[in-house]
């Protein structure tokens, strides 16, 4: 038996060497199964939640071109999230479930979105630097060895991608407003940041997850690696915008082809990811409201589709 | 002739503007995914037809009104949506009764308005007419799964109907523009199409096993500028950036 579990995992791990997918009838190991549920399912709640602070502002969007684009933007991450949860429910675990997990707090979700959406411009911002940091990792993942988390993954990117767009769209404009606009653009840099850094989570002498998953070609590069390319990428797009970034440590490194920058304040990091920034509890109890409001819904939809398959059997017969 | 031209366009702009607005409150707030992404749809849809309408009534001003001078810079009682429109969100099942009572008008205007003897008015209804078959078949069959559901959401839909019902009457009521813009083939007999639209109403609430109240009284103010009181907190949200930050390019 033991025999058999190790030839599995050599011919499993072939299989990644060699490049291929692994799909949802494959041979995994446990921990394989566990740690994509873990991933994909973090990224769907993130998906979901994530529509909340960019919500805050539909209402209130300046114009009706600009509203029009928020909307179909936030409707996007639903997609986003309806085509995870499915990927996610191929290694064996239901929406439900899932769900249940993220309103438990046993289930994490990106910390980015546990901050708050104060002015129009945030809106901008997240586009342009959180779209831009996820885009980062999930071009990564376009790659990654489980077949339906890649394949989601090329679509969402294309979305994403057209979303960071847009967003810095928001920045240049603002940029290029008055003086009172410019403000907005800058303060909502200033405020998202050191977050949008965080984004790629611990350093990679810190990272529990990093040494496996690169094994199994779950990720394929390092959080250290993907948040360089994010700094190096970003910052002459804020030389453009005319805006500053809050970092005095930033500069031009010569010798190493990249940005140095500062030190990340990694006690704000993990005190957010226990729970204590500034919008955990809002975001997670507008999900559970949310869900809980809905409950009469799903149940009597649920309870009509099983009237009318009946109501369909009899006439059948 | 412009301007009355213009005044028709807001009192149909105004009504896809404001329902809009109330469905994209509920943006992630859905009781599913699901549900979620098609009001969202919905509401994006009503918000392109704002857009078509307001571009076309701003091309009739002699001051070039833009379509964002007209959706956010008017006092509320310059604004001409019907009061069903801007009633809240104060359940799914308000929700879905709002909705399907002004798609089920929606829909018979559209169809008049596609033979509007201005080619542009018709040619926004055509492309919308599409749209709004989907809105009311979307609306139709929650008003049908939550009427015949369960006990529970039987009694919430019910509760929505009565509170609804005395709302739809406004929207076939026919104001002295509206009388004017059909006489000229430009805008939809409404009176005509009272008969339509409470038999569809009634045969859907049947299948959805649902009775509309027995009232002869329906409220109107809206399409004369007199609203609820809840109008004032939409327009605070709606125009809030144009009015905190004037005359600046978004």
């Amino acid at each position: 038996m033991k025999d058999s579990t190790e030839n599995l995992e050599i011919e499993f791990q072939h299989k990644i060497d060699q490049g291929y997918n692994i799909e949802p009838k494959d041979w995994m190991p446990e921990k394989y199964r566990k740690t994509h549920i873990r991933q994909i399912s973090q990224h769907a709640h993130s998906e979901i939640v994530g529509m909340l602070p960019e919500g805050n502002w539909i209402t209130r969007a300046p114009t009706l071109r600009r509203k029009v684009a928020l909307l179909a933007k936030v409707q996007d991450e639903a997609g986003h999230g309806l085509y995870l949860y499915s990927a996610t429910e191929t290694l064996g675990i239901s929406r439900d479930e899932l769900i249940e997990q993220l309103h438990a707090g046993k289930a994490k979700y990106s910390s980015i979105f546990n901050y708050p959406t104060l002015t129009w411009a945030d809106i901008g911002a997240i586009g342009w630097l959180v779209d831009g940091a996820a885009i980062i990792n999930q071009v990564m993942l376009t790659r990654t060895s489980y077949g339906p988390y890649a394949r989601a993954m090329v679509r969402i990117c294309k979305e994403e991608s057209f979303h960071q767009r847009q967003g810095y769209e928001i920045m240049l404009t603002l940029c290029n407003g008055t003086e009172v606009q410019k403000q907005m653009a800058q303060d909502a840099l200033s405020r998202w940041w050191w977050p949008s850094l965080m984004m790629f989570g611990p350093t990679d002498a810190e990272s529990t997850h990093t040494e496996l998953s690169m094994k199994w070609k779950i990720k394929r590069k390092s959080n250290d690696e993907l948040r360089q390319q994010f700094i190096d990428n970003t910052v002459p797009q804020a030389g453009i915008l005319g805006i500053t970034i809050p970092d005095k440590d930033l500069k031009w490194n010569e010798k190493t082809g990249h940005y140095d920058f500062g030190e990340i304040d990694w006690e704000e990091f993990w005190n957010v990811v226990k729970g204590n920034g500034p919008c955990n509890k809002q975001r997670l109890d507008a999900r559970r409201s949310a869900y809980e409001k809905g409950a009469w819904v799903r149940e009597a939809a649920s309870q009509y589709a099983e009237k009318q398959r009946n109501k369909e059997f009899t006439e059948a017969n | 002739m412009q301007d009355k031209i213009y005044q028709y366009l807001l009192l149909t702009g105004d009504n896809a503007m404001i329902l809009g607005h109330r469905l994209s409150e509920l943006c992630g707030h859905g009781p599913s995914l699901e549900t979620d992404i098609a009001l969202t749809n919905i509401s994006l849809d009503l918000f392109g037809q704002t857009r078509n309408y307001f571009q076309l009534a701003g091309a009739l001003t002699t001051d070039n009104k833009s379509e964002d001078d007209i959706a956010f810079l008017r006092m509320a009682h310059d604004y001409r949506n019907v009061l069903l429109v801007e009633q809240p969100n104060k359940d799914f099942a308000h929700v879905i009764v709002r909705q399907f009572l002004f798609d089920s008008f929606h829909i018979l205007l559209l169809k008049e308005l596609t033979n509007s003897n201005d080619q542009q008015i018709a040619a926004i209804a055509q492309k919308s007419l599409k749209e709004v078959t989907y809105h009311l078949d979307f609306s139709s069959e929650w008003v049908k799964r939550l009427g015949a559901g369960t006990e529970e959401s039987h009694q919430k839909m019910q509760d929505a109907i009565d509170f609804l019902y005395p709302y739809s009457g406004e929207l076939l009521e026919e104001t002295p523009i509206e009388l004017e813009m059909k006489e000229m083939g430009i805008g939809a007999d409404l009176p005509a199409m009272k008969t339509n639209y409470y038999n569809h109403i009634h045969q859907v609430l049947e299948e959805a096993t649902l009775v509309p109240p027995e009232t002869s009284w329906f409220q109107s103010g809206g399409k004369k500028g007199i609203h609820s009181e809840h109008l004032g907190f939409i327009l605070a949200e709606l125009q809030y950036m144009q009015r905190a930050y004037p005359n600046m390019n978004w």
